[in-house]
């Protein structure tokens, strides 16, 4: 069907991924393809990729997974994010068209959240959850990798948007109209749509996995107040998640059915209300919001422990808080849309509903300080990562407080003042603590430490990046620039500052590099931790050899106190003192391929149904269908790891007496 | 963490609730329910806000026939009832019993899915799709996806029954047709309430 081939081609590749830069990133990709796969078969890496990998349903595994996807995606939004300072640096210059640039900003926001911070968190979660409650794994092992799979195929599916058929450009909120078909043609938003759909089914599937875990999962003796912070941060996170996702996945469908299949959701000539939208997405947004700080909270809670040589201070009054902002944060999501024109009531009730949550914020706050008051502290990365968090998380919130303010509001909103105070608090709150999490935990996850002074490096470019980016924001959004601009007169008195933003963008930039060099120095020559507690750690999981043996542990610890692991150490116990008797046969989750496969039919459904190419969409389904059939069939998916192979590894870790 | 309870007690339990494993299934089932509930929440408040946009089309007085919600209805309830019956033959080990209760269940609940396809075709014919209005989009997705739910749980059952087969009451088996009771009873629940607050109260006001 020759007629058929220029039709696809212009389908497929529409001028919009014709620019030079995107064919020139289109080369890269592609030799970089080409140079994988020559690796990959020359070392004869398939068979262990998939064994080892693909398949796995190890909760460790799938942390790493999780935490390269996350650093993956936190360089292309980063980039993202160069382009777009780079653009409002040089105003009058083209360097991206209005239309790239649009495509841009919302590529660049709905990565990171979606597709870096959300994996990022998971990663952390698979990395140490189980073993600080002392599980051999978290509860469904298989929708664990499912979960994985699905986040994955979703954010593939989205990033191949901008080199096939064109990204999505109606910002990381998606608001219709500027979606609804008649103005937005094109296979934009369908991925959008569709990607979201799919990544969100697998992070509702993490949210009650880890939910699941945290509550019947732990170890004899570790009650609800025993449990690490970090871990009721999951549970509540997980909470979060369970009830935030379905209505954003409700809100994602029907958008993707009127553009799909002529619905009249949104559609204002047949009764439609976008402002059904926008209060779904942020019933969902709000919750957001929280579900990607409480998990850095708990690793704040972990490193200022560990790093002050002390209890953590007033642990109940950090539970209750953290309970508190869960229950609130459901009763403000109105607040990112004062100015719909609800009313002064309504108004009313959302701002002050939204200032209340600075309190048990604020109360974290203090708690933190007072841990480190009269500690020993040390200045480790993760540390540095935590002092640079209190600062910073402070001003955000106190700038969130302003926005709460609605008659301020109705000025701040959608100018740079907001995108200020945002950044201030996910730069600040979230990335800074999955950084800080990250160099606490990788010792356990990799068995060697990051280069301390190396990471130190890259903690200051960021720290100092971030403030020379987002200070001179506040400062633009009060002299009326809005969000989503992509050029402006010089004459505005706005350039000088945009110019310092952009100068701060390129040393957060430099930080990225500086980190992901820390990263690779450390896998090659970095120090190897045999104690399995660099730190002088607290939580179980330091009670482990490093990296952890795939049962985690030997025999179940028991629990009698908080800081487990840190009580035990106090009374000379070790978990190092088994005895050859005490082991016994251990079950374990067996690896299976249809994670992956359900994965990729997902994807494939994904990928027909953006282009409306149907039976490429149906082959897909029947793909899930087939998945799921399987994995409801299969009875053999757990095995015996024998006590024998148990002892002997204990053994060669010098764990095992007699 | 394994439940404080004595051996003996540990004994009285269910099938599906004495194995420690299939009772995390269970809670983690019920979880699931929890994400459903939103589910249907977003779309009864979306139902809620556009339930008068009729734009140029029917309004839901003119449109719904109450005498095959009726039948839906009852179809639905007499279903949740056999499941209930099924799960009692299972707590007492009758696999026959059980299966036959499956095997009713799963037919009345394919009457309940005849009739309501049979209704949206009749909306159809007279160009009542949810292309239409607002409205009813909001009714399409909400009704729809109650029925899709209710047509994946019969083909559930149907994987259930074959298993049923092979390998009889297990602690495995026992779970799963344990948690899909839930699930089916679930479905009921929303069905009234979509009973209630969309079919009557269309009516009525
Ligand atoms: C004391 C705590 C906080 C308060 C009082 C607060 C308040 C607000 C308000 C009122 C807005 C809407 C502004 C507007 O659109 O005009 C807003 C936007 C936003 N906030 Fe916060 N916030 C707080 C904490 C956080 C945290 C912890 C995060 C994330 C980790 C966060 C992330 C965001 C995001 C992403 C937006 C903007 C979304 C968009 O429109 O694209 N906020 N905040
Ligand atoms: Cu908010």
């Amino acid at each position: 069907m020759p007629s058929f081939l220029p039709y696809l081609y212009h389908t497929l590749f529409p001028p919009t991924v014709r620019y030079p830069d995107i064919l020139l990133i289109d080369f890269g990709l592609i030799m970089a393809g080409i140079g994988l796969l020559g690796f990959m078969t020359k070392t004869r890496r398939w068979g262990w990729l998939w064994r080892e990998w693909l398949t796995t349903v190890d909760h460790k595994k799938i942390a790493v997974m999780y935490l390269i996807a996350a650093i993956v995606m936190l360089f292309r939004g980063g980039i993202d994010a160069e382009m777009l300072r780079a653009q409002l640096a040089l105003p009058t210059t083209k360097f991206m068209p209005a239309a790239q640039y649009d495509e841009v900003f919302t590529t660049h926001g709905t990565i990171m959240i979606f597709f870096m911070a959300m994996p990022f968190i998971f990663a952390l979660f698979n990395a140490v959850v189980p073993l600080m409650i002392g599980a051999r794994d978290v509860a469904f092992p298989r929708i664990n990798a499912m979960s994985y799979w699905l986040f994955a195929f979703g954010a593939i599916l989205f990033n191949i948007s901008f080199v096939i058929g064109g990204s999505p450009n109606a910002g990381w909120t998606a608001y219709p109209p500027y979606t609804g078909l008649a103005f937005n043609p094109g296979p934009g938003e369908n991925y959008y749509f569709l990607a979201l759909i799919i990544a969100g089914m697998g992070t509702t599937m993490t949210g009650v996995n880890f939910l699941v875990t945290t509550v019947r999962m732990r170890a004899p003796g570790m009650t609800l107040m025993r449990m690490p912070m970090f871990v009721w941060s999951t549970m509540i996170t997980s909470a979060l998640i369970l009830f935030a996702f379905p209505p954003l996945t409700v809100a994602l469908a029907m958008s993707l059915f009127d553009r799909l299949f002529g619905s009249s959701f949104f559609t204002l000539t047949r009764g439609g209300m976008p402002m059904m939208y926008v209060n779904l997405f942020w019933l969902f947004g709000h919750p957001e919001v929280y579900i990607l700080v409480i998990p850095l909270f708990g690793v704040f809670s972990e490193v200022v422990s560990t790093f002050s040589k002390k209890q953590l201070f007033g642990y109940p009054v950090m539970v209750v808080s953290m309970l508190a902002i869960m229950f609130l944060s459901y009763g403000t999501w109105v607040h990112h849309f004062f100015t719909m024109g609800a009313g002064p009531a309504v108004n009313a009730f959302f701002g002050l509903s939204t200032m209340l949550i600075a309190i048990p914020t604020g109360v974290k706050i203090f708690n933190w300080i007072f841990t480190m008051w009269g500690g020993r502290i040390q200045l480790t990365v993760a540390m540095l990562y935590q002092l640079a968090f209190i600062p910073t998380f402070v001003i955000g919130g106190a700038s969130g407080v302003m926005l709460a303010v609605v008659p301020a509001d109705y000025q701040f909103h959608n100018s740079y003042f907001l995108i200020a105070h945002f950044h201030n608090v996910i730069i600040g709150g979230t990335l800074f603590g999955l950084l800080s999490g990250l160099y606490y935990w990788w010792p356990k996850m990799f068995g060697m430490k990051l280069n301390e002074r190396q990471g130190k490096v890259a903690f200051w470019l960021f720290f100092i990046g971030f403030w020379i980016t987002f200070t001179p924001q506040y400062l633009l959004g009060l002299k009326g620039m809005t969000r989503r601009l992509y050029t402006y007169p010089i004459g505005m008195g706005w350039h000088e500052l945009n110019v310092i933003s952009t100068f701060g963008a390129l040393i957060m930039g430099a930080a990225f590099v500086a980190l992901v060099y820390n990263i690779v120095w450390s896998l090659l020559y970095g120090e190897k931790d045999l104690t399995g507690d660099p730190w002088n750690g607290r939580t179980l999981e330091w009670a482990l050899p490093s990296p952890v043996p795939e049962y985690n542990f030997a025999r179940i610890p028991v629990v009698h106190e908080r800081d487990a692991w840190w009580a035990m150490k106090q009374r000379g116990q070790s978990l190092a003192d088994l005895k050859p008797e005490d082991v016994r046969d251990v079950e374990m989750p067996r690896n299976t391929p249809i994670p992956f496969l359900l994965g990729a039919s997902f994807f494939v459904v994904g990928f027909g149904m953006t282009f409306k190419f149907w039976p490429i969409a149906i082959m897909g389904f029947v793909g899930v269908i087939l998945c799921i059939l399987f994995s409801g069939f299969d009875y053999e998916d757990h095995h015996h790891l024998k006590a024998d192979v148990i002892r002997s590894t204990e053994a060669s870790l010098g764990r095992l007496q007699g | 963490m394994s439940l404080p309870l004595a051996e003996e007690q540990v004994q009285k339990l269910p099938l599906e609730f004495a194995d420690e494993k299939e009772s995390v299934n269970i809670t983690g089932f019920w979880m699931f329910l929890v994400t459903d509930v939103l589910v249907f929440g977003s779309l009864f408040s979306t139902y809620a806000v556009m339930r008068h946009s009729y734009a140029m089309g029917p309004t839901a007085d003119q449109l719904f026939k109450m005498g095959p919600v009726m039948l839906e209805t009852l179809l639905l309830l007499t279903s949740s009832f056999t499941i209930g019956l099924g799960v009692f033959a299972m707590r007492k080990g009758q696999t026959r019993a059980l299966m036959f209760w499956l095997l009713l269940t799963m037919l009345l609940g394919a009457g309940f899915v005849t009739t309501e396809i049979h209704d949206f075709v009749s909306f159809a014919a007279i160009g009542a799709t949810w292309h239409t209005s607002a409205f009813l989009s909001a009714f399409d997705i909400l009704v729809g996806t109650h029925g899709a739910h209710v047509t994946f749980g019969i083909f559930w059952a149907l994987t259930l029954l074959l298993q049923l087969r092979k390998r009889g009451i297990t602690a495995r088996t026992a779970r799963k047709i344990y948690t899909f009771s839930l699930y089916w009873h679930f479905l009921d629940i929303v069905w009234i309430f979509i009973f209630t607050f969309v079919y009557l109260n269309g009516k009525i006001v």
